[in-house]
Formats: C-alpha cells, sequence, structure tokens
C-alpha cells in the first residue's frame, strides 16, 4: 500500500489503525477509543483526507503521483519515487540530512508538504552528475577531501554546501562553518567539509 | 500526523475566503494556515498541534514577499523569507539589527523556508510543551496545569511568567521589531487592520495557550519599521548554549540614538529571557539623556531585571541577561556608523 510509507508506519501503535483505515477508505471516521491523550481538543476528522494528485519536477523529470496529503517531500521522494539519496535523520528540521534544493536553494524536504512543492523543481544528490557520469564539483571535493566517515548525513551536506556557495556564504571557513551549522555530522568530518567547500567554491556555478 | 483537509488558494483574497468558511462550518474548528511549515508540520508530527484544516499559502509567495524602503519606513512583507530579509542590502545598511536577528536564528535551510510572519508565530522550545507525554501544559492543554514550574526550567523564562506558564518566547526577529516600534498589517476576512508589534503577543496570565491578539482567520501581511536616529546604531547580540544554530539563553536588541556620548534615544528588547518578546522600558528610561558609560549600562541592565521571577534552574539568566544587554550597550557606544 503505496500511502504506508515510512512516517505513518513510524507512528505508533495506537493510532495505527486508524491510519491504515484512513489510507485505505479515503474518508475516514474517527474510531471513538482512537481520540489520543487530549480529550480537551477532540479534532474533527475530515471527511475526506484521502490521496491527492500530484506532480512533483524533480531532476528535470515529472513525476505524477498520487500521495496522503500528510505526505511529507522526503517521504515522496524516498518511498514514492525511489529516490534514496536524501535521508531521514530527526524527520524534525534539525539535523540537514534531508536537506535538497527547491528551485535551486537549500530547504528540508522533512518539513515540507509534497503537496505544497507545487511547480517548484526540486534536486536531489541523484540529480547532481552529469549524464556522462561526471560528479559535480561538490561531489568530487567531498571525496578529494575525505568529507565524510559514514556518509549518512553527506548528500544533504553536499546539497547544503552548494547553497552555501550560491548564496555567497562561503567566502571564509568561518562564513562556512556558520552558514553549514543546519548539517550535522555525528563523525564530526567538520573541518574536511570545510576544505571541501573551499575546494569546490570557484566551481560551482553562481559561486 | 493527524488527517487533515488541504487546500491550497492561489491569493491572499482566496486564502481569507478559505478560512471564514471553514471556521463558520465548524466554530471550534482547529483550521491552521500553511506557510513555511517549519513550525507548523513538526508540530503536526508531534501531534502537538492537530488541525482538521490547512490552508496552504505558498502558492502566495509573490503576493506580500516583498522587501523595501518606501522614504521613512522599511516595509517586509509577510510572505518574505527570512533568508531574503536577512540579506537585503536596504535591511543590512539601515538597521543593523533586524538583519542579525535573522541571520543569527535557525539554519540556512530553515531560514530559506521560514517566511517573517510565521518567524513571529513560532511557538516556545518548551518540552513540556512539545511532549504530550505531559499531560500538565497549560499552553497544549487549558487548565490542565504546568509541569516546567517544578521541572527541568533551565530553558524557561524569568520575565512576563505567571503561575500557569513559565515557557520562553524563542524568536529572535520579534525582539527587532518590539525595539524599533513595528508595526503589524493584519489582513482579515471582515478587512484590514494595522496594531502596534507590541500588542501582537500576549503574557501568558491566566490564558497561555492565547499567544497573540490575532483574530480567528486573520493573517500578517506586513511589518512596517519607521526609520529613526537609533536606526543604524542597533544591533541584536544572541547568546547561546552552541555558537550557531541554537535558541538564545539570552539575547539583547539594542538601539541606539548617540549625541556625542549622550544617549539621546535608547531602544531595548529582550530575548531568551521572557514570555513573550520583551520591551525594557526601564533600562531605555535610565539611560535616556545619560551618558553611556558601563556604570549606566549596569544600572540600566539591572532595572530591566528588576521583575525577573526566577525558577528552580534558571536564576542565572538574571544575571545572563543583564551581562548580554550591558555588552550589547558597549559595543554600540563605540560602533562606527556611516552618516
Amino acid at each position: 500500500m503505496a500511502e504506508e510509507n515510512d512516517h505513518e508506519v513510524r507512528i505508533h501503535e495506537s493510532r495505527r489503525r486508524f491510519l491504515i483505515g484512513s489510507a485505505l477508505a479515503g474518508a475516514a471516521p474517527l474510531l471513538p477509543g482512537d481520540a489520543g491523550a487530549q480529550a480537551d481538543r477532540s479534532t474533527p476528522v475530515p471527511e475526506a483526507a484521502g490521496p491527492a494528485g500530484i506532480a512533483l519536477q524533480v531532476n528535470g523529470r515529472t513525476h505524477r503521483l498520487e500521495m496522503d496529503a500528510r505526505t511529507t517531500l522526503l517521504d515522496a521522494l524516498r518511498e514514492h519515487i525511489g529516490l534514496t539519496g536524501a535521508k531521514k535523520g530527526c524527520d524534525h528540521g534539525q539535523c540537514g540530512a534531508c536537506t535538497v534544493l527547491v528551485d535551486g536553494r537549500r530547504e528540508l524536504s522533512c518539513l515540507t508538504l509534497a503537496v505544497s512543492v507545487g511547480e517548484r523543481e526540486v534536486t536531489t544528490i541523484e540529480g547532481l552528475a552529469e549524464p556522462g557520469g561526471d560528479l559535480h564539483p561538490m561531489q568530487q571535493a567531498f571525496i578529494d577531501r575525505d568529507a565524510f566517515q559514514c556518509g549518512y548525513c553527506t548528500p544533504g551536506q553536499i546539497l547544503s554546501a552548494i547553497g552555501c556557495v550560491r548564496e555567497g556564504h562561503a567566502a571564509t571557513p568561518e562564513a562556512i562553518r556558520e552558514y553549514m551549522s543546519g548539517n550535522i555530522c555525528r563523525c564530526a568530518a567538520y573541518p574536511n567539509i570545510v576544505a571541501a567547500v573551499m575546494q569546490a567554491r570557484d566551481q560551482v556555478e553562481g559561486g | 500526523m493527524r488527517p487533515f483537509h488541504y487546500s491550497r488558494p492561489s491569493s491572499l483574497a482566496e486564502a481569507l475566503i478559505d478560512m471564514r468558511d471553514a471556521l463558520a462550518a465548524e466554530p471550534n474548528s482547529s483550521a491552521a494556515f500553511l506557510a513555511g511549515g517549519t513550525t507548523q508540520l513538526d508540530l503536526m508530527k508531534l501531534e502537538v498541534s492537530r488541525p482538521d484544516r490547512l490552508v496552504d499559502l505558498n502558492a502566495l509567495r509573490g503576493e506580500a514577499g516583498h522587501i523595501r524602503w518606501d522614504g521613512t519606513s522599511l516595509r517586509l512583507g509577510a510572505f518574505a523569507r527570512m533568508a531574503e530579509a536577512a540579506d537585503h542590502p536596504d535591511v543590512r545598511a539601515r538597521a543593523p539589527m533586524i538583519a542579525q536577528s535573522l541571520s543569527l536564528a535557525a539554519s540556512a535551510q530553515l531560514r530559506n523556508m521560514a517566511t517573517l510572519g510565521g518567524n513571529v508565530l513560532q511557538r516556545t522550545r518548551c518540552a513540556y510543551f512539545r511532549d504530550t507525554s505531559w499531560s500538565a501544559c497549560n499552553k497544549r492543554v487549558p487548565g490542565s496545569g504546568c509541569a516546567a514550574l517544578d521541572g527541568v526550567n533551565r530553558a524557561h523564562a524569568v520575565l512576563g511568567t505567571s503561575d500557569h506558564c513559565i515557557a520562553t518566547y524563542p524568536g529572535d526577529f520579534a525582539q527587532a521589531l518590539l525595539a524599533l516600534d513595528a508595526s503589524v498589517v493584519i489582513a482579515g476576512p471582515g478587512g484590514g487592520r494595522t496594531i502596534p508589534f507590541a500588542r501582537l503577543h500576549r503574557a501568558p496570565g491566566t490564558t497561555p495557550h492565547l499567544e497573540t491578539s490575532l483574530r480567528p482567520g486573520e493573517i500578517i501581511a506586513e511589518f512596517i519599521v519607521p526609520a529613526g536616529g537609533w536606526f543604524r546604531r542597533s544591533l541584536y547580540l544572541k547568546v547561546r548554549d552552541r555558537q550557531s544554530y541554537e535558541f538564545a539563553v539570552a539575547s539583547a536588541a539594542v538601539a541606539l540614538d548617540l549625541e556625542g556620548d549622550t544617549v539621546r534615544e535608547a531602544r531595548v528588547a529582550l530575548g531568551g529571557v521572557a514570555t513573550v518578546p520583551w520591551r525594557a522600558r526601564e533600562a531605555e528610561a535610565l539611560l535616556r539623556g545619560r551618558k553611556l558609560t558601563e556604570e549606566a549600562a549596569r544600572a540600566a541592565a539591572q532595572a530591566a531585571f528588576t521583575e525577573a521571577a526566577p525558577h528552580a534552574h534558571n536564576a542565572f539568566k538574571v544575571e545572563l541577561g543583564q551581562e548580554t544587554l550591558v555588552r550589547a550597550l558597549l559595543q554600540l557606544a563605540t560602533m562606527e556608523t556611516p552618516r
């Protein structure tokens, strides 16, 4: 079932029955025993929270998708389109692992609803290399400078670094540290990440 | 995340109608607007926010996303992104405090997403508010109590608190708007109105769940920041637990109009230490007409915290908040400003 994506599955068990019902039926009645912990704000359940049809522009291609309106851009990329380069770290906009470019600007795909993206063009790590296979200068710089260990944060770091350069915030190591602070690296590869951004800076378009 | 109705109006007028209709159909509706989403979607994932309807304002980017100088005021469209305002040459040159308050906030990605209007409406980071497994939170569940009063309250407020809530207002930009006597242009289903920024946020009192004076269905459209002699000699000083990408433990938005070394006018607002963006008028009054010495700065800082009411873990914020203000004042005293 397409709608049972990552974040829905992660929701704790008491919610799960309802969510699956919602995805299957589209028109979902609220089960009386399932009103949640907060009886004060009993949320009336929408009579039609079913799948929405959207067209997402990703890496130069248009993807027509049917998905629950709750689906984040991150889940749409990973679970619906199959582009798993953008990573799910905290899923709350605190770690930067899900960073993608939206109309050329770095944004967090975990705090973006897929239905809200509209006509804007999304670029993920999969869309950076040339069709012939030549890596983007920032990708090459991360390899040259050994700017990662486990690699989980790396796609987000690379897209964020491209945004950082395009914004004109990569003039000094201090500026890079400040303007890359939204990308956490638990392996602490930070010194090498700064070196990689410095190396690729002059080759990045608009930088 | 709970299911919700989703709509994506293509104009501000249409958005107001969408919301008006939703509220008319269901008076207790929990319908919400969606702008940058950086607070709203976060809280929806936590189920702290459970809107039955989401009116998405992201098709309106072009409509109120302006940043311009009109000859007497900076006009900041509510749909401009934080990064756009932070990097705008007019904002940086004319009122450095505003640019700094934005660029020292959040991360580059969040600043590319979050709107100025949404930024001032961001919700507290109080852990008891954000985690629904705590049953006591008057802000989340009115009348349920406050787990922070006897809980871990190192991050909580010392100014503007009540017996019902001590949650800190987390933002930075709001302190700059408050200090600079900005006003807020509000669009609503019944027409527009303009209020002083100082009246936008409500201290918790006995109703901490009521955070602003916005009426149901209203949208912030613009901030108007009138220029004054203090515009250029202004700064936002933010003290944090880590150097970047962190909320303020204490901050000061300060603007000075100096004649020689005497203070003609002072504008002071404090962040990280209060339940709402906090204007320190006592400090301003003490500075006015005095020479800006360290002694004067300390007297002003002391006055700003006279009413402070610390709890078990946050008493340090009184001294830290005072030192932050002193440092900001002394830094401004020596700042070179173009004339």
